[in-house]
Formats: C-alpha cells, structure tokens, sequence
C-alpha cells in the first residue's frame, strides 16, 4: 500500500491566459477527509478538474492511487431524467453493480425523491442527487467540490458524518469548501490562495503554529504572512 | 454495453419529454402534406418529395443532436462521463443509435403517408427509401455533433443550422437540378454529402435497380457520416482547458 493516495508535484495550470495554480506540490494520505479550502476564484475547482484528469495542465504531474468519484460544483446530473434513472445509467458505465443505485440514494437522503425528474428538486436535492453519482461504485478516492453548499445544518452534519465514517473505511476524501466553519471538520487542511498553498497540515497543528483557536483566524495570519 | 446504457439513456430522456418527440416524428409527415397541397399537383409532388424526405431528418437530427450535446458540454455532466472508464465512441455509438431508431420512426412515418396517401411512387421499396434516410439523418446528426463543438451558447447552435444546413439544402438539386446550376455551384454541390443523398432518395422512387451509381451514393454518404462522427470525437474532449 502506497503513503498517498494523491500526489500532485510541480503542477502549474493556465486558464484564460492567467496562472490560476501557481506550482503546487503535496501529497493526500489515504483515509482521511482532507478539506481544500481557500476563498472564491483562488483555484481550488481548477486543482480538482487537474486530480481527476479533466483539466489541460501546464505543467507538472498528478497521481492518483485507486478508482476516483468526482462531484463537480455544479450538478452535473440530467435534468431529464429522474434520480434513479441518472443513477442507473452511471451505474452502468461504471459497471458498478446495481445495487448501488438504492445505496446511495439512501447515503444522501433523497430515497423520498428517487423517482422525481431531477429538473424539479430543490438546490439541496439537486445537490445531493450530484453528489451520490460520486459514490456510485464505491471510490476508493472521492473528490468533491463544494458537497455541502446550499444545504441546511442537519444534512450538512449528516454528510460529513458520512465522510468520516468513508475515511474510516480507508478511502480518501478531498473535499474543497470556501466556508472556513467547514474545515474544523477536517482531518486535514489544504489551505490555498491565489493558486498557491499557504498551509497543509492537521487543523490542531495549524491553530498551535499560528496561536489562534479559530480556523479562521489561522487561514488569515498564514495569507498575511 | 456502455454504448447501450448510453442509448437508452437518451432513449429515457426522450421519452420523458413528448413533446419534442411528437414534433420529431410528425414533423416532417405534417410538412409534406402541406407541400401536396400547396402543390396540389402530384407529379410536382412526386419530383420534390424525395429530396425532402432526405432533407427533413437531416435537419431535424441536425438540431437535436447540436443542442443535446451543447447541453451536455455545459452542464458538466460531460465533464462526470469524461472521469468515468467509458470510451468516446461509446457515447458517439449511443447517441447514434438512440438518435437512428427515432429517425427509423420519422422517415417511415413520413415515407409511408407520401406513399399511401399523397400519391409518392416508391419503385424501389420503402425499406431501401428508409435506409437511406436513415443514413442521411445520421449524417445530420454527426455534423450537428461536430458543429456543437463550435457553439458556446443554445442561440449560436440554433444559428449553426442555416450555416450548415442551408446551403446544403439549396445546392443539392431540390430547387434546381444539380446539373443545370453554374458551374461552380455545380461544383460545390459535388463536395456537399447532402447531394448524394437527395440523389440516392430519389433514384428508389423512380426505379427499382440497385445500380453502382446507388451504391456509391449510399456510400458517400455513409463515409461522410463516418468522417463527420469522427471529428465529433475529436471535439469531445476529455481535458480541457
Ligand atoms: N474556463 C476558464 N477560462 C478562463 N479562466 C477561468 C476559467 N475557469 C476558471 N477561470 C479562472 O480561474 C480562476 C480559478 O477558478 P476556480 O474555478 O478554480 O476557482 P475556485 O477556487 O473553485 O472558486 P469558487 O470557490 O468560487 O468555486 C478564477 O480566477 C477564474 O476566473
Ligand atoms: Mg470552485
């Protein structure tokens, strides 16, 4: 078994004409959940399409050790389809078995909502419906952006629940996030900035180094240091 | 089996959505019988028919594939497929049968209303009439596939239509027989995959020989399907900038 389950080196991404990640170089250990974190436009979407292999680099190297399910941050299920049905057909390209499409119904909560067109849920739902197509065939590496926007306190809880109970499994969780009441919930934090790493370490580490108790407060001393 | 998933898929998404359906089927049926009408002559009609039944599915397919992968570039849900283990032909292969069994269904429904009731000879049969069709509006839908690669929004892909349709449409001997244009339109016509397929429509309603000149218009035409399809893979791309 390898010490990481994703190892970016080096890795450099131009969109538009500008350096959106400035170099980046760190490694996810498997089995933890592992929050990217950083303010709007600071390129944590681009570092994720460039995991998953999407994104066109410009330099630099990505590994990933295992299968990966990526949610992307806006829901990319059809909006002519139902849930399950959105469930069946990616189910079937991922030659995950069937039984899957009940499972992660129920992980995200939506069974009520199985047989409804994915056009008419609600932004929570809809969401969620994105989100359980990522758990389709048991990933050993799940990489989500932005999971848990839009989405009430109950069900946000449950989620991470959800994360960590995966982690403990022994998969990876990388999930990226531009609320810094999330990253208390992380075994890990990235914390990113204008397409660079300011920090990547465990949230208690990072309040100790930096002397404050809030996350918040610790992203803020590191950018401005 | 991917490419089958893929095919329901859209089969799913279709059936859910009716109306567009209903449009597709009897759309061209509905204008054909305006046209006999507007004519009210049949041997006009007879000499128009063919070209439009070639011209109608060709369009059509044109459109719905154009906008139905613009769609899937930009809700991401092509992004999802392209970190998922599925090849790029099954999605092509899906979407060209999903988008071939409804286009079966519109020539057979048009081609058998022409024949049955607004008086269209079909000497070569209706099954030969309806594969070329059918090889036409694939055609339709691999350059609506290749095309959507180049639209960034629903109103440029609706705008590509009269691009590519268009003057595939007047240039392929409808309006004026191919032979009797200008010789550079002529020309031009000669390169355009529609002509050969206007061609080989109404070569089965005159005759019932399956002729080498048929033959090799029934191929061009498969050929430029092919060609078309394969740039459309080559604009689905797995990375992106
Ligand atoms: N397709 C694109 N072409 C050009 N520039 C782009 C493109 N996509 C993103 N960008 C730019 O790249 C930068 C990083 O974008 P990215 O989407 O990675 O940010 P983000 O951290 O995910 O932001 P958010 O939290 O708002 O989702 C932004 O400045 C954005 O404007
Ligand atoms: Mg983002």
């Amino acid at each position: 078994m390898s010490n990481f389950a994703i190892l970016v080196d080096g890795l450099r991404v131009v969109r538009g004409g500008n350096e959106v990640v400035r170099g980046l170089t760190f490694s996810v250990p498997p089995g933890f959940v592992t929050g990217l974190i950083g303010p709007s436009g600071c390129g944590k979407t681009t570092l994720l399409r460039s995991i998953v292999g999407v994104q066109i680099i410009a330099a630099g190297s990505v590994s990933v050790t295992g299968s990966v399910g990526y949610s992307t941050q806006n829901p990319a299920v059809y909006a002519d389809l139902t849930v399950r049905e959105n469930l069946r057909y990616f189910a079937a390209v991922l030659e995950a078995p069937s039984s899957d499409v009940d499972r992660v119904l129920s992980d995200v909560d939506l069974v009520p909502q199985g047989d409804q067109l994915v056009g008419s849920l609600s932004g929570g739902q809809l969401a969620r419906a994105s989100l359980a197509v990522a758990l389709l065939g048991s990933p050993q590496v799940l990489v989500l952006d932005e999971p848990t926007v839009e989405l009430d306190p109950v069900l946000r809880r449950d989620l991470w629940q959800m994360f960590h109970s995966l982690a403990e499994e022994g998969r990876t969780v990388l999930v990226s996030s531009h609320v810094m009441d999330e990253a208390a919930r992380c075994d890990r934090l990235l914390f990113m900035r204008e397409g660079l790493l300011l920090a990547d370490d465990t949230p208690a580490a990072l309040r100790a180094r930096t002397g404050s108790d809030d996350l918040e407060q610790a992203f803020l001393r590191l950018a401005v240091a | 089996m991917k490419t089958l998933a893929t095919a329901q898929r859209i089969l799913t998404q279709l059936r859910h959505d009716r109306r567009t359906v209903a449009l597709m089927v009897l759309m061209p049926t509905f204008l054909l019988v305006l046209l006999r009408f507007v004519f009210n002559s049949e041997p006009m009609f007879s000499r128009a028919a063919p070209a439009l039944l070639g011209i109608f599915p060709f369009t059509i397919m044109f459109i719905v594939t154009s906008i139905t992968t613009l769609r899937e570039r930009q809700t991401t849900t092509l992004e999802r497929l392209m970190t998922m283990p599925i090849a790029r032909l099954d999605l092509l292969l899906g979407y060209a049968i999903a988008f071939g069994l409804v286009a079966i269904l519109q020539v057979v429904v048009a081609a058998s209303v022409s024949w049955l009731w607004l008086g269209l000879e079909i000497k070569g049969g209706l099954g030969l009439l309806t594969l070329i069709a059918v090889l036409d509006a694939l055609l339709g839908m691999a350059m609506g596939l290749f095309a959507s690669a180049f639209a960034r929004t629903e109103f440029q892909a609706v705008q590509f239509m009269p691009a590519f349709v268009m003057p595939q449409v007047l240039l392929c001997g409808l309006f004026v027989p191919r032979d009797q244009m200008a010789t550079v339109l002529n020309w031009i016509s000669d390169v355009l995959p529609l002509s050969y397929a206007v061609d080989a429509l109404t070569h089965v309603t005159r005759s019932s020989d399956v002729d080498g000149t048929l033959l090799r218009n029934l191929f061009i035409v498969l050929a430029c399907a092919v060609v078309a399809l394969v740039l459309g893979a080559v604009t689905l791309r797995r990375k992106t900038p």
